[in-house]
């Protein structure tokens, strides 16, 4: 059964789509680079505790920023569901994040994103728009 | 050296491939009851924070959180990435073989897509090697 929805016309549709995909991206590479520095936290738990662990990741100011834009990212994404079908938004917003995280990840974390992580990324991102088909 | 994973790593992204996909269900069927938020009323999406269908999605997605946030201090972001769609996956086959709902050709080629993809990157290492700087070598 079809929802009844305020829809949202083209432009709006993937200026919100969009929105939520690029402050996803920041909020996914500023909390990986964030986690990277804090360092192994199996390790931190094992020699500190869990409020040790804790404290370490949220007095980390790149981890705070990270979830600030997640926050945004969550909101945007809230506001999309109510606007664009979730047929759309989801997977379209999905689709872009897992690209966008792949270039992100490589130049600013310089992860050695190779051939393999690239198909992977592109057969993810093909595979979560065919699944919402 | 090349980096893999113990069981107990892999629960951890068993955790992060299950808790987004349901915890994004949940979120998603409890906005339909919120109805449509306009830029005008944007203090409906405060009342969408006492629906409980948001509220579980939201508990659900601090689950989530936590493992991504333990998986990603010790892999990289493109490898624990691609574990979180493989939530999809599992959402498909349930509502396939406990619902009994019909997935069409389009759907199975999508599962096959990010079963390859997440099997990809499951087979390479988990964790980029970047040189030490000078000092901590010393």
């Amino acid at each position: 059964m079809m929802r009844i929805q305020d829809h949202a016309g083209v432009f709006e549709t993937w200026v919100t789509i969009i929105t939520v995909a690029l402050t996803a991206i920041a909020g996914d590479v500023l909390t990986a680079g964030a986690m990277r520095r804090i360092g192994d936290l199996d390790e931190i738990r094992a020699h500190s505790g869990l409020m040790g662990a804790i404290k370490a990741v949220v007095s980390s100011k790149m981890f705070l920023l990270g979830v600030l834009s997640m926050a945004l990212s969550f909101f945007s994404l809230l506001f999309t569901l109510s606007k664009v079908d979730v047929s759309l938004a989801a997977p379209a917003s999905a689709a872009l994040t897992f690209i966008g995280n792949a270039a992100a990840a490589k130049i600013f974390l310089h992860e050695n994103v190779d051939r393999r992580r690239w198909l992977a990324a592109i057969f993810v991102c093909v595979g979560v728009v065919l699944l919402s088909q | 050296m090349k980096h893999t994973l113990s069981p107990q790593r892999y629960l951890i992204l068993l955790a992060v491939m299950l808790t987004a996909s349901v915890g994004d269900t949940l979120l998603s069927h409890g906005m339909t009851q919120v109805g449509p938020v306009s830029l005008q009323h944007l203090g409906l999406l405060l009342v969408a924070l006492k629906n409980p269908w948001v509220i579980c999605g939201i508990l659900m997605l601090l689950g989530f959180f936590a493992s991504y946030l333990t998986a990603l201090s010790w892999a990289d972001l493109t490898f624990v990435l691609p574990s979180t769609a493989f939530g999809y996956v599992v959402v498909a086959l349930l509502s396939r073989f406990w619902l009994h709902e019909h997935i069409s050709v389009y759907r199975w080629l999508g599962i096959l897509l990010i079963v390859c993809g997440v099997g990809f990157v499951a087979n390479g290492p988990s964790l980029t090697e970047h040189p030490k700087p000078e000092s901590e070598h010393r």
